[in-house]
């Protein structure tokens, strides 16, 4: 490697823009004759729209247009999809009902939208929308899965009875029921895993641009992925043809999932920018963030696990309740089917498995991907059944699982899954090595002696990343394929561009990629610009999310780069009148190996441009491309222990220490992959302590500002103890397997079999809050 | 936000003068309350009067038993100063606790007293402590001056100039942060008067704001000691009960807050 190779601690490049506030958001942009929209949404969780006056906000100053729900389908415009067909246990098609971008005649949560004031000022927007009188029927409200499936609950959706979406199953139910039934101990959990509210640091926001006569529309947008935006604006809303729809995602402050979604407000700004004549421009505030962004999670699950009387697990049986919100979101439906019961074997060989998962409507804000999707709540059912056994049994949890890790590679799990490498053995030791697990008997004495009370708890996940093999995810009813693109641009100056269909908000992209073309080519990265996020310049790609652009998005640049290569070798072995096999890339120098004789990176581009000299029939240019479609997922994997100290007079959890023990595969930048750990993890952490979206009785969003809802600060985070065990990604060139959501996987499970096993109740759900620890340590609740 | 006229007096007098001119007027201190609320357009003042210029409204100075904190005294300018340190460190120890330190360089004492926020720091301070609010028109003593949740014994238009505080024997505060906002969800301050009263004040625990607790107060009034609260019982009835803590954790933490307090006043 070289010193900006891959394996290098590179700082990231485009951290110059982002820490002098020089980037450039969608916010920042500001288009000659702009408009702004102002949502009116509606205050309840159910009702039905009895009529909408628009007439005197229409007399208001500066106002331009106001626009309603009624028009919209008027118009046409396609409802909101969902993009992931599940089919129930029963054969029938998963029961979805119709999501206008803006409600034509019945809201089903708080905050969702029913019509649009279009001013020339955003305050002129938010005067006139006081004016617009929206007479509401109430309905009686749905505000949480318990309440969704009861008998006679009200219904959101004709098309749903008893408001549920689908009732879907994975795995050999009978094969299951058997092994339970001769099982030697049974271990089960009732568990809720928490509603969380994804809080990126920069909310949605959408300008979109209309030109008349060019029937052309522009969507500047905060996405993670604008293509499958432009892809689905287009094929399915009526909104613009594609190859008239420009969507581009400049720099976007986080997404965390929640921007992979098409949003209405962008339909309606695209849609609204023609009707009248004008640029668009909505910036979400915090409190629209809070209430119409995509929440994730939201299980009530029963589970349990099997064993036999030698420890080893022989079964495991869950009934999963999935919250999906008022409409299902765009891959809703997959994340607590595929991405969830999929993961179900967490590192363990499982002979028998078998899942229900019951997804329902609630008069909720959406529920969708969010860091992990899925795997997070598939994991902290294992790792806590895990855990509840060690303690039932009464043997060492750490013990307990390594006699049922898988050890064999590759290992075919009973949930579609085949891990392809691990060693799942190697984190755990060192986990164990690094928080010194052999003496934590000897501080828990201690710390029992000054009064405190302190636990240790494990977690070892398992993830599928590297989303995801077009022709698997296609059989199981993904409505798109999940490979990758790239185009690799080598400039008659010998500069490189690289055109990636991946999408940085966040994630260092600008950086790690650059260090793929010093590491083959021997440049430095200033010499490479790393071009994503606009329609109009880079071919067509799936974006990012899934801990994938490494795996895929990086994948797809090298295949392309392989292709520059091989030219180059030929034009370089042309000018030096050598052989194209003898030609090694070295420093940037293209040499005949054994030889002085070489020819620098420029010169070969320039020859390329020029054509003067190029081989017989070789088209002139250096720029190739590829796409990628990965073979497998690939499977991240690692330990994380826990130790905490509980007060018992105030019920507050304190860390002592927390390490991690990840698996990642080769690291491209191992200081970026460090940051992508210690954020995931805040975000595991902050849904074991702190996070939890609460709606009441009513269907109102109780944690809608961050005076109610917990996100994590600094200092309720400790300083993390990473390290890394490395097994190869066999399913790609560079063998590596991805490292955005692990931390958020793996890390709630550990905080709560740490408390729970300080405070001797196991009884605890999430978020931890003191007052929940207390109730549970003193068991008053 | 609602259109409005924002004035900078430079006098109590001059700020007294315009609030009666404004049709519905409000005074800014730091503004951490009022500036959310009129952002969120759920209120609309005609006219916001800054008291954060007005020189005499700021500074700290020691009085013959004790310190006077004049209103516009930032919280960063309380737990700082030495003045405060030297005679009621239990009081520059809650101002350091107060929000972050952006807010504490914004924040001040007036305001929080005059907001009387039931989960706010300093409330429980001036009851505990047996302090005076000096206003633009009279003293108002600490058990006079709060009236439940955002609620003072303030006239309208009346301006708090400043607050003497009288040195203790003995005085500590502990506070328990509400997770999410950082406020206490339940913060005690315990004070031991030179001639041997006790006076105890919780905040964030009440529906009601602010209050003092008197089982603690004869408890330690007794024995000056965090183990002379063990078997003390708190009700739970008129304690706030929402997601971040239930009203019978709220009385546990008066109980366990005010032994922790007694134990930083030694």
């Amino acid at each position: 490697m070289g010193v900006e190779g891959i394996g290098a601690s590179v700082v990231r490049k485009e951290d110059r823009r982002f820490i002098t506030g020089k980037g450039r958001y969608v916010d920042d942009i500001k288009l000659v004759g702009m408009t702004h929209a102002h949502f009116i949404r509606s205050p309840h969780a159910h009702a039905k729209i009895k009529s909408i006056d628009t007439s005197a906000a229409m007399e208001m100053p500066g106002v331009v247009g106001v626009l309603t729900g009624q028009q919209i389908v008027d118009d046409k415009i396609g409802n909101l999809i969902c993009g992931w067909a599940i089919t129930s246990k029963d054969g029938t098609g998963m029961k979805m009902g119709a999501w206008p971008a803006m409600a034509p005649e019945t809201v089903r949560f708080v905050g969702q939208a029913v019509a649009v004031v279009i001013a020339e000022t955003k305050n002129q927007a938010r005067d006139a929308a006081e004016a617009v009188v929206v007479n509401y029927e109430e309905l009686p409200a749905v505000p949480d899965i318990r309440a969704a499936i009861k008998p006679g609950a009200p219904q959101l959706h004709p098309e749903a009875p008893g408001n549920v979406i689908y009732d879907w199953t994975i795995g050999d139910e009978a094969a299951t029921d058997a092994a339970f039934k001769s099982a030697a101990n049974i271990v089960s959990l009732d568990i809720t895993n928490n509603r969380l509210v994804p809080n990126a640091m920069e909310p949605r926001a959408a300008i979109a641009e209309y030109n008349e006569p060019e029937e052309h529309f522009t969507l500047y947008t905060t996405s993670q992925n604008p293509h499958v935006a432009r892809l689905v604006l287009s094929a399915f809303y009526n909104i613009a043809q594609e190859h008239k729809l420009r969507v581009v995602a400049p720099d976007v402050g986080g997404g965390f999932g929640s921007k992979i979604f098409i949003y209405p407000e962008e339909m309606v700004a695209l849609w609204a920018s023609k009707k009248v004549g004008r640029p668009v421009k909505w910036t979400g505030d915090r409190t629209e963030a809070f209430l119409t962004d995509a929440h994730g999670r939201d299980h009530l699950t029963k589970a349990e696990m099997a064993f036999d009387k030698d420890n080893k697990v022989t079964g495991l049986r869950v009934k999963t309740y999935a919250n999906l919100g008022g409409y299902m979101s765009l891959f809703s439906s997959s994340v607590p089917t595929y991405l969830y019961a999929t993961l179900l074997s967490g590192q363990y060989n499982i002979p028998n498995i078998f899942a229900e998962v019951i997804s329902v409507y609630t008069n909720t804000v959406p529920v969708d991907a969010y860091r992990g999707a899925g795997r997070p709540e598939a994991s902290f059912v294992v790792e806590r059944l895990m855990e509840t056994a060690a303690r039932q049994l009464n043997v060492d949890p750490a013990e307990l699982r390594k006699k049922n890790f898988i050890t064999q590679f590759p290992h075919q799990t009973p949930v579609i899954m085949a891990y392809d490498i691990g060693d799942f053995h190697a984190s755990l030791d060192a986990a164990m090595k690094a928080i010194d697990y052999a003496g934590f008997p000897a501080r828990q004495a201690k710390a029992k002696s000054e009064g405190k009370l302190r636990g240790l708890g494990v977690s070892c996940y398992i993830e599928a990343c590297g989303i995801a093999p077009s022709k698997a995810v296609g059989s199981l009813g993904a409505g798109v394929g999940l490979w990758e693109s790239a185009e690799v641009r080598v400039n008659p100056v010998g500069t490189i561009e690289v055109l990636t269909g991946s999408h940085s908000h966040g994630q260092g992209h600008e950086t790690t990629f650059c260090q793929l073309i010093a590491e083959r080519l021997g440049v430095p990265i200033s010499q490479v610009q790393i071009v994503h996020g606009d329609t109009d310049k880079v071919q067509f790609g799936m974006g990012t999310y899934g801990s994938r652009s490494a795996a895929v998005g990086l994948t797809a640049i090298l295949k392309a780069m392989e292709k520059v290569e091989a030219k180059a070798k030929k034009i370089a072995a042309h000018q030096l009148e050598a052989s194209e096999n003898d030609i090694v890339i070295e420093n940037g120098e293209f040499k005949v190996a054994g030889t002085d004789k070489s020819l620098a990176l420029p010169m070969v581009a320039l020859a390329a441009y020029t054509a003067h000299n190029l081989p017989d029939g070789m088209e002139p240019g250096l720029k190739e491309g590829a796409f990628y479609d990965p073979t497998n997922f690939t499977f991240p994997a690692g330990a994380y222990i826990c130790e905490m100290e509980v007060d018992a007079g105030t019920g507050k959890s304190t860390f002592v220490n927390f390490v991690a023990a990840d698996d990642f595969g080769r690291l491209i930048n191992p200081m970026i992959v460090e940051g992508q750990v210690h954020g995931g993890l805040a975000q595991g952490i902050g849904q074991a302590l702190l996070e939890g979206a609460v709606y009441d009785s009513s269907g109102q969003l109780v944690t809608a500002s961050f005076m109610d809802y917990t996100m994590p600060r600094a200092d309720d985070l400790p300083s993390f103890k990473l390290s890394h065990t490395t097994t190869l990604c066999p399913g790609n060139p560079l063998g590596v397997k991805g490292c955005g959501e692990a931390g958020a996987i793996g890390a709630s499970a550990a905080v709560i079999n740490a408390i729970t096993d300080a405070i001797g109740n196991n009884k605890l759900e999430m978020p931890a809050t003191p007052d929940r620890v207390w109730h549970a340590i003193h068991g008053n609740a | 936000m609602y259109q409005t006229t924002y004035h900078r007096p430079s006098s109590v007098d001059e700020a007294a003068s315009l609030f009666t001119k404004g049709s519905d007027a409000k005074y800014l201190a730091g503004g951490h309350t009022l500036i959310p609320v009129m952002k969120q357009r759920l209120a609309s003042p005609s006219d916001v009067i800054d008291l954060g210029k007005i020189k005499e409204l700021v500074g700290i100075e020691p009085t013959g038993d004790g310190i006077m904190i004049k209103a516009a005294t930032t919280h960063h300018d309380v737990a700082s100063s030495e003045t405060v340190q030297k005679a009621l460190p239990a009081l520059a120890y809650l101002a350091s606790l107060i929000g972050d330190p952006a807010v504490r360089h914004r924040g001040t004492i007036g305001g929080s007293l005059a907001n009387n926020d039931p989960a706010a720091d300093y409330p429980a301070a001036v009851l505990a402590l047996g302090a005076t609010v000096k206003t633009n028109k009279r003293s108002i003593s600490a058990d006079d001056f709060f009236k439940g949740l955002f609620s003072t014994a303030l006239d309208d238009g009346e301006i708090i100039t400043a607050v003497s505080f009288p040195v203790q024997a003995k005085a500590g505060y502990a506070k328990f942060n509400h997770p999410a906002s950082r406020f206490a969800l339940t913060g005690v301050f315990v004070a031991k008067t030179p001639a041997g009263d006790v006076r105890v004040a919780a905040t964030g625990a009440s529906q009601d704001g602010v209050m003092r607790v008197p089982a603690i107060e004869a408890a330690l009034k007794a024995n000056w000691s965090a183990a002379a609260l063990d078997n003390v019982k708190i009700s739970a009835d008129g304690l706030m009960n929402d997601i971040h803590g239930t009203s019978d954790y709220r009385a546990n933490l008066i109980k366990v807050m005010a032994q922790r307090a007694v134990t930083a006043a030694g």
